[in-house]
């Protein structure tokens, strides 16, 4: 199947439609084709907020993801909204210290995400861009290549620095279980 | 060359439409005077604008010009966009109470504010005439108007004062009855960098006029005459409330504080280094 | 950063790629009012228009937005608006006065679910007969709808390129899909692409009528120009009484877009010779019938589909091209029936017409509901 589904959900202000933007990018980098759609509540930040990207090698024709094949969850309201269309063998990605009640039969990868980048970058600001870094180098959907320079590309010019400290915080890390 | 010869180059030569008596002549007049008196030869660096009500007729078509006669109360933000566009090109605002002050508010306010470098010209006659003498923002209290049968129980705004808190560089209110000062006052406004606004308090014999009982236009000027007094006398505070004496005078912005034209060239130029 | 993007290939939100499509096309004056889902236009040409010697500025309401970009039009320059539904009604004296004055420019509506405030952050395309009729009295009105990034970009130049042609403002109906939606765009070298803007009039020719489409002159110029919204003659003289001379501007000023009207209609088409099922929709709801007709293609359906690029004026011809064939014509729109009664009348019986709509949370007509649709109205048959 050339076509992948990602759904990266939280609430507003968690970022993860610049998330989806950097995935995208990244993609298009890969000579892949991407559509990014995004869908946010009113309030500017704490409401449920997703960023959906498609991946594939051909022209994608709907824009919206069905079923899901990767999701990741940046809180534990959000996980439980949009949990319902992950495929049975696809993979959910969480931040362990913000989601705990997790669906029994599915592959789950835990990542620190905001408790990293609180601790090792000082504000929970970049949590997105580590829990990107995991992503990367766990699902190779993408290359690590192409995220950084999406990355640059998609971040303001002063935190450029520290998103790429993040994603590499991301990449390396050893899951928790 | 006679004033008036001269004004001849300001005109198309088609008739203004206005009531016998009304104020709105009055204002073309001194208005072409002071342009005269400033040394235009004729008004091709000018571009008018004005919505709708008698006295946006005031330049449209009448004035040998540019004019856009736009919808009610839009002038000044169809005069905003012409001024940003073609900043060396003096725009002149004509407008009624209404046009200006009720349905046109938020615009003029906004436009002091961002000391857009137009004239905004006022004629306030205290009414809404051409739609039949309604009760208006600036309907002195306990006026009998035809929306207001038992007289009017709103007390009218005070454009002056709003305009001179909002940022305007350049506030003045006359009457009719006070040609001589009107036309220093344009000739001011029309000089002055930065926004600047004028309100004439006029007469309208149809809509006003006849139904507060005055016999004819001589008594409506005189009445508004003795009702003036300066905008400095401790007299003239009472006036918003009453709105039955007239405050007339100037109010000057002392520190000069940029043009929006000159505002955006600043940022056009920080864009520049970016 | 350069004076227009560079060509190449970049990985952009619809938003972005409009605004960056009306700097191509010579767009240099932008005043707008904040609103979702449209804000990005604003936001970017506010980034990009100092770079090219344009300004943009933000208005106090959207009323003012339209009002100065009136203006600027009137002073030479290109010029554009950017809302949505609540904004975009807020405008709609102004377009009349703008289709009235014969003003060109271009009005974005970023259409949102409605009515009122309705859900502000969600897509809708419920503003297609505003779009069509939302101001007062007779008029004819020109609105595109793109449904990818790509179609952002280049449907801007075009509408630019209408509104300067036919002296008229153009509507850019998008939705909060297509804007929000981010994906692959390729720029086009600029001596690719074709850019047209009005002309002058000759001393003393007149520039409200004397012919279908008058040259038209900017203020400042020296052409005494008398702009109004009252019915005026051929030199713009207000003529508020005579009924000859009311209805001679009006009709011409239908006129001059119904004459124009079949090179106006432009439409993607796929399979209208021998379908039989038939999808008719636009912007973000056809990116669903894409796939739809894919997969009933391969299930032995055969399946076409017209999709309006141009909404206004209505493109009759595909629509009857596609009913002559089709046996089903069905209409999928994110609204109760706007287009679908539009369809109905060109059909005229010569197919049954189906209507598929949905509203509220944003959520697009999927290609698994257009095929069940498919597959139950061609059982009946």
């Amino acid at each position: 199947m050339s076509r992948t589904e990602v759904r990266i959900c939280g609430l507003g202000g968690q970022g993860v439609v610049l998330a989806g933007q950097i995935l995208g990018r990244a993609a298009v980098y890969m000579g892949k084709n991407a559509v990014q759609t995004q869908s946010y509540g009113a309030e500017a930040r704490g409401s449920a907020a997703k960023s959906e990207v498609i991946i594939s090698s051909d022209r994608i024709l709907f824009p919206k993801i069905r079923s899901c094949d990767l999701m990741v969850a940046m809180s534990q309201s959000a996980l439980d909204v949009y949990v319902h269309d992950v495929k049975e063998e696809g993979q959910l990605f969480v931040d362990s210290d913000l989601v705990t009640k997790l669906p029994p039969s599915m592959e789950v990868h835990k990542v620190a995400a905001t408790r990293i980048s609180r601790c090792e970058l000082g504000s929970a600001t970049f949590a997105n861009v580590v829990m990107l870094g995991a992503f990367t180098r766990i699902t190779r959907l993408v290359s690590s290549d192409a995220m950084e320079k999406a990355i640059s590309e998609s971040v303001a010019a002063k935190t450029k620095t520290v998103n790429h400290k993040a994603f590499q915080l991301g990449f390396v890390l050893r899951e928790s279980h | 060359m006679s004033s008036a010869a001269q004004r001849k180059q300001f005109l198309r030569g088609i008739p203004f439409p206005f009531c016998a008596g009304c104020g709105g002549a009055t204002v073309a007049t001194v208005f072409l005077k002071a342009v005269d008196e400033l040394g235009f030869k004729d008004l091709r660096s000018f571009v008018f604008c004005s919505g709708i009500g008698c006295a946006s007729w005031i330049p449209s078509p009448h004035f040998k010009a540019d004019s856009i006669h736009t919808t009610h109360g839009r002038s000044i933000p169809v005069a905003t966009g012409v001024k940003l566009v073609r900043p060396d090109l003096n725009v002149v605002v004509f407008g009624g109470d209404g046009d200006v002050l009720g349905i046109g508010l938020s615009h003029l306010i906004h436009a002091a504010r961002r000391n857009l470098d137009i004239t905004v010209i006022m004629v306030n006659n205290m009414i809404y005439g051409m739609t039949g003498g309604q009760v208006a923002a600036t309907t002195p209290l306990g006026t009998w108007t035809t929306t207001t049968p038992y007289g009017s129980y709103e007390p009218p705004l005070d454009a002056f004062r709003l305009l001179a808190s909002a940022g305007a560089s350049y506030v003045a209110r006359w009457t009719t009855a006070h040609m001589a000062e009107l036309t220093e006052s344009l000739k001011t406004a029309l000089t002055t960098k930065g926004f600047s606004f004028v309100e004439v308090v006029s007469q309208c014999p149809t809509a006003f006029g006849r139904r507060r009982g005055f016999k004819n236009v001589k008594e409506m000027l005189r009445w508004l005459k003795t009702q003036s007094i300066p905008i400095d006398d401790p007299e003239a505070a009472s006036m918003p409330e009453q709105g039955e004496t007239i405050a007339v005078g100037e109010f000057r912005r002392r520190t000069v504080i940029p043009t929006l034209t000159e505002s955006i060239q600043q940022v056009t130029k920080r864009a520049g280094k970016q | 950063m350069s004076k227009v993007l560079s060509p190449g290939t970049y990985f952009m939100q619809g938003n972005k790629a409009l605004a960056e499509g009306a700097v191509a096309a010579g767009c240099r004056f932008f005043a707008g009012y904040p609103i979702t889902p449209a804000s990005e236009i604003a936001e970017h040409l506010a980034v990009r228009l100092p770079h090219v010697g344009g300004i943009m500025i933000q208005m106090e309401d959207e009323i003012a937005s339209l009002a100065s970009v009136i203006g600027a039009s009137w002073a030479g320059t290109k010029s554009m608006t950017a809302t949505s539904g609540p904004g975009f009604s807020l405008m709609q004296e102004s377009i009349g006065y703008a289709f009235m004055t014969e003003t060109p420019c271009v009005i974005v509506d970023v259409q949102r679910a409605g009515p009122s405030t309705g859900q502000a952050t969600k897509g809708g395309q419920g503003d297609v007969m505003q779009a069509r009729w939302g101001t007062h009295g007779d008029y004819a009105s020109i609105v595109l709808s793109p449904n990818s990034v790509q179609e952002m970009y280049d449907l801007t130049i075009r509408a630019f390129n209408l509104a300067e042609e036919f002296r008229t403002p153009v509507i850019l109906l998008s939705d909060e899909v297509t804007s929000h939606m981010r994906e692959q765009i390729t720029v086009p070298p600029a001596d690719h692409v074709e850019i047209r803007t009005r002309t002058p009039p000759r001393v003393g020719e007149p520039y409200f009528g004397g012919t279908l489409v008058p040259p038209m002159p900017s203020v400042g110029e020296g052409f005494d120009v008398v702009v109004t919204g009252s019915t005026h003659n051929e030199v713009g003289l207000r003529f508020t009484a005579d009924p000859t001379v009311h209805s001679a501007l009006v009709t011409r000023l239908v006129g001059k877009i119904e004459v124009a009207a079949q090179s106006m209609m432009d439409c993607e088409t796929f399979n209208l010779d021998g379908c039989d099922v038939g999808f008719i929709s636009f912007g973000c709801t056809s990116r669903a019938v894409y796939e739809a007709v894919e997969t009933l293609e391969e299930q032995g359906i055969s399946a076409g589909f017209v999709r309006l690029r141009t909404i206004w004026p209505f493109p009759e011809k595909y629509v009857r091209e596609l009913a002559e064939q089709a046996r089903v014509v069905i209409v999928p729109e994110m609204n109760l029936k706007q287009i679908y009664y539009e369809v109905q009348r060109v059909v005229d019986g010569a197919a049954r017409v189906v209507p598929v709509n949905q509203i509220g949370g944003g959520e697009l007509v999927t290609p698994e509901t257009l095929c069940h649709v498919a597959k139950e109205a061609t059982d009946k048959l």
